[in-house]
């Protein structure tokens, strides 16, 4: 392999805060808006993706607030309803997905050894569409104090007509919201797969491909796949909306209905969208800390393939109380139930992975078994209410929320910061603040059960979500939920901070960051020059 | 071993504190850990499964991580271990070890709860096998109708517990948020087969004793089916966002013996041949404004408000209303497109403003109108009679169907 020594070390200038070694380039905001450095607009993506997690955390915080105690205290049922579907979209649209899309950006090139993206210029494009989509999203909520509109979407992310069709002017600014988004989703998307396709390096077969790469490249067909489809989705909600055309209104010859139908053939493979990211990068941290190579890496990439075919077939399992005819509620329980194999693939070879390795428990280590832990209940719970019959009960309920919120805060956001606090060093060359780190993990880990474990019961106990005020049944849950989301909000000013830390400063970082690192980016120095890999190495 | 262990004891001080503050709370809750007790034969179904499901689960999550912990005490660096290199199964025998976990799940998935759960859904969704009644629910922005088709008995249930209570101005009753004016009452050990749709958006008819839940679909009639087994009040709410006052759009059902059922149903037939009978008759102006403002506080304070200043721009204002200091008839006496009596009979498309000809009976809507016409600082001075409602809807016979 080509040595980083060879590399030009002169301007070690990737890094979030460093200043360019380049004379030509522009500085100062003109670099940012014109960068095309993978490494410039990866950091971008994650910065953004941190700041979004903020806002969204925040609506969600003023909800959780008003369902500490029964009775409306803090707002009104209306701007409730805006609260929870914004804060669904923000954190999907504008936090995960970005922070997964920063992710393959800074580490995909370093991984298989190329100088950058393979369309840089698109890169730029694709994140700075990013801004004004969330000014969309968010821009109702302040035009309202002005008087103008009556808030932002207040449907829920889900957008169901013809609910819809019957809400404000927050719904069209959500729809053009969206569209944005989704541009810029796919043209991350395909930039990804081009890359993947032509510049690995000489030797790097597909099927030594780093698992991190597989899993952002079936996330990058899923959603080259699914997201014409929401947008043609809300598009037809537009025109329903403004055209006179009927879609979704029965009495016009439409069925509201199509709608599910359509947002959740996007919507279920949006949740492996969000995760394959994050189960490629998994095995990554556990084999480092494990000192022990990947174990079964084919069976992984033959899961996510599956997963990502299995994703778009089984929609309906999120609306089976829609009166679904038998047939396609016996089809669709048993194909989501199917998805437990491959799924049960990935546990089985993180934990064969760690077995009669040399474990040691460094802060990205205890996010990755963290994530093993709670994404496993949400795996368990996703059974659970694959059937049929119980999701009955389940579904629309408090149960739903707590599983979703285990698949995607502790499966999602946890995966993100594993990712984070693995490969910060390489990124800044300095050393993350263990002591912090770890603080930050435990009262992630405790604050997060505390605020959704109590969840579960309360969807056992029938109530329903999406309710701005509750009866009274179902306060001490309610309270003890509150209590925890507080904690794990705040928790987040440590992650915050530790990530400002380490970008000012900090120990420094050697070229393999940590001991047990296997693969191309740990060759280059910390943080890696400008452009990435100058001379492909050779992997033999 | 020292050195992972340190941030428990880090945590260790904010805990107790925490739990230490909540303990008063904990102590004296009454927490619901599983499902409320089951009445029917799928809620009874759906109870066992659920059991089965999470002893299955917890086993899974039990074993899988026990292994995983045994592994991360063994296996770690500060003990010495050498890592292994192994990096897929070899060998017959580990092959075995690989794929015995995955045949445990097909067996899981596929035949210990794959086979109960199709005769599940088979008995769910069998609604018409010696069904003994229907019920038709239709779900409207913020309650629900009633409809018996056998005896025509057909009314609304609104949520009782009062704003007062919401706003904290006022001690909140037992059954907080799950009260009603009119509940839904069903005859017990009969196989009641339920039709579902909704006028405007989507809701979901919820009742967690029975274990039944469906959506109420603007324009398609859903079905299921409950055989309640012990009479009592059951309660439970609309589970899908359907706009504002989602979570105030409680479903209460009384389940009675069949005698009291049967008899109830009399009582409510009469009821209805006594509010047909107010169309016949001529009303005074005052009679109708008195009416009005019952119904005005039941089926528009929601959203037009009680002082009737709306919230715009979703909901617009009565007082001062354009529409409703028009004109009430043509002069013809034929209803004038986009008045306030064409608004209150027919509504507004693609808004919470619904037809209310297809909930209120005439001497209510009769009623209504003229109050909003002369309530509010709107001083119109006219009315309208039950009886010339009761005609519109016949000559817009056509619009109604």
């Amino acid at each position: 392999m080509n040595k980083a020594s060879s590399l030009d070390h002169a301007a070690p200038s990737g890094d979030a805060t460093g200043q360019h070694g380049y004379g030509s380039h522009p500085a100062g905001i003109l670099r940012w808006l014109t960068t095309t450095n993978h490494k410039d607009i990866g950091s971008m993506y994650l910065i953004f993706a941190l700041i979004m997690f903020f806002v969204g955390g925040a609506m969600i915080l003023a909800v959780r607030a008003e369902l500490f105690q029964p009775g409306l205290q803090l707002m009104q049922p209306e701007f409730f309803n805006q609260l929870i579907g914004v804060h669904a979209l923000v954190m999907i649209f504008a936090a995960l997905m970005p922070a997964a899309t920063g992710f393959a950006n800074w580490q995909i090139p370093l991984m298989i050894g190329a100088p950058d993206m393979a369309l840089p210029r698109i890169n730029n494009w694709g994140f700075w569409l990013l801004p004004p989509a969330a000014m969309l999203l968010t821009l109702p909520f302040i035009l309202a104090i002005f008087g103008i509109g009556d808030g932002a979407v207040a449907t829920g992310w889900t957008l169901y007509a013809p609910l819809s069709v019957q809400g404000g002017m927050g719904v069209d600014f959500a729809i053009f919201a969206i569209h944005i988004l989704g541009i810029s989703s796919i043209l991350g998307s395909i930039n990804i797969i081009v890359t993947i396709f032509n510049l690995r390096a000489p030797g790097m077969t597909m099927m030594k491909l780093p698992l991190f790469c597989w899993g952002w490249l079936i996330t990058a067909f899923l959603l080259i796949a699914t997201i014409p489809v929401l947008a043609g989705a809300v598009t037809m909600l537009l025109t329903d909306r403004h055209f006179g055309t009927n879609f979704f209104n029965a009495a016009g010859g439409g069925d509201p209905i199509l709608f599910q139908h359509l947002f959740w053939f996007f919507g279920h493979p949006e949740v492996y969208i969000l995760l394959l990211p994050v189960w490629g990068l998994m095995p990554h941290v556990i084999s480092t800390f494990s000192r022990k190579p990947v174990y079964g890496y084919k069976a992984q990439v033959y899961s996510f393939i599956a997963i990502g075919v299995l994703g778009v077939v089984v929609w309906a399992h999120h609306f089976l109380t829609a009166g679904l005819p038998v047939p396609a509620l016996l089809y669709f329980m048993y194909s989501t139930m199917a998805i437990s194999l491959p799924l049960a693939v990935l546990f089985f070879c993180w934990i064969a992975t760690m077995w009669r390795g040399a474990m040691s428990f460094e802060t990205p280590m205890l996010f990755a078994i963290g994530f093993i832990v709670l994404f496993g209940m949400a795996g368990l719970t996703g059974l659970v209410l694959a059937d049929v019959a119980a999701d009955a009960q389940y579904h629309h309920s408090y149960f739903v929320v707590a599983h979703f919120h285990y698949a995607l805060f502790a499966g999602g956001i946890m995966g993100v910061m594993t990712g984070v606090y693995y490969w910060l060093p390489k990124w800044t060359g300095h050393m993350v603040d263990e002591k912090l780190g770890k603080l930050h993990f435990w009262l992630t880990v405790v604050s997060f059960n505390l605020t959704f474990m109590p969840q579960f019961f309360l969807g056992l106990a029938g109530m329903p979500r999406r309710i701005p005020d509750y009866a009274l049944q179902f306060t001490e849950f309610n309270a003890i939920s509150t209590v925890g989301a507080f904690i794990l909000g705040l928790s987040q000013l440590i992650f915050a901070y530790v990530v400002w830390k380490c970008m000012r400063g900090g120990g420094k970082a050697s070229d393999r960051v940590w001991e047990g690192t296997t693969g191309l980016e740990w060759d280059l120095p910390s943080p890696p020059p400008h452009h990435s890999w100058e001379t492909q190495p050779v992997i033999k | 071993m020292k050195t992972p262990h340190r941030p428990c004891l880090r945590l260790a001080i904010p805990l107790p504190a925490l739990l230490a503050a909540l303990l008063p709370a904990l102590a004296h809750a009454d927490y619901s850990w599983n499902f409320p007790t089951p009445v029917t034969p799928i809620a009874r179904n759906t109870l066992h499964i659920h059991n089965e499901f999470m002893i299955i689960i917890t086993v899974l999550f039990v074993t899988v991580f026990a292994i995983m912990i045994y592994s991360m005490f063994k296996h770690r660096k500060s003990l010495g271990h050498q890592p292994a290199k192994f990096t897929g199964p070899t060998g017959t025998v580990q092959w075995l070890w690989a794929l015995v976990p995955f045949a445990i799940l097909i067996f899981i998935d596929y035949i210990l709860v794959g086979i109960p759960a199709y005769h599940a859904v088979i008995q769910m969704e069998d609604t018409k096998t010696k069904a003994d009644m229907v019920l038709k629910v239709t779900g409207m922005q913020w309650k629900w109708q009633y409809e018996y088709p056998d005896s025509g008995v057909k009314f609304i249930s609104n949520m009782a517990t009062s704003r007062e209570q919401i706003a904290n101005k006022e001690a909140k009753g037992p059954h907080y948020l799950l009260d009603v004016d009119n509940p839904v009452v069903l005859p017990v050990g009969k196989k009641v087969r339920i039709l579902i749709t909704s006028t405007d958006v989507i809701h979901t008819w919820w009742v967690p004793q029975f274990a039944v839940k469906r959506d109420a679909i603007p324009g398609f009639l859903r079905e299921t089916w409950v055989n309640i087994e012990t009479p009592g009040i059951y309660r439970g709410q609309c589970a899908e966002l359907c706009g504002k006052d989602h979570g105030f759009m409680p479903v209460v059902v009384q389940a009675l013996p069949e005698a009291e059922y049967l008899a109830w149903i009399d009582r409510k037939k009469s009821e209805m041949a006594a509010a047909a009978a107010g169309s016949e008759k001529t009303w005074s102006k005052d009679e109708l404004i008195a009416a009005g403002k019952d119904v005005y506080e039941k089926q528009c304070a929601v959203c037009h408000q009680p002082n009737g200043q709306g919230m715009p721009p979703a909901f617009p204002p009565i007082a001062g209303s354009k529409i409703v200091t028009g004109p009430l008839l043509s002069p013809e006496g034929k209803l004038i497109k986009d008045s306030h009596v064409d608004r209150a009979l027919n509504g507004k498309e693609g808004t919470a403003m619904q037809a209310f000809k297809n909930t209120l009976s005439d001497t209510e809507l009769a009623a209504v109108i003229t109050y909003q016409r002369n309530s509010f600082g709107n001083a119109k001075g006219d009315f309208i009679q039950p009886a010339m409602i009761k005609i519109l809807r016949q000559t817009e016979k056509k619009e109604i169907l």
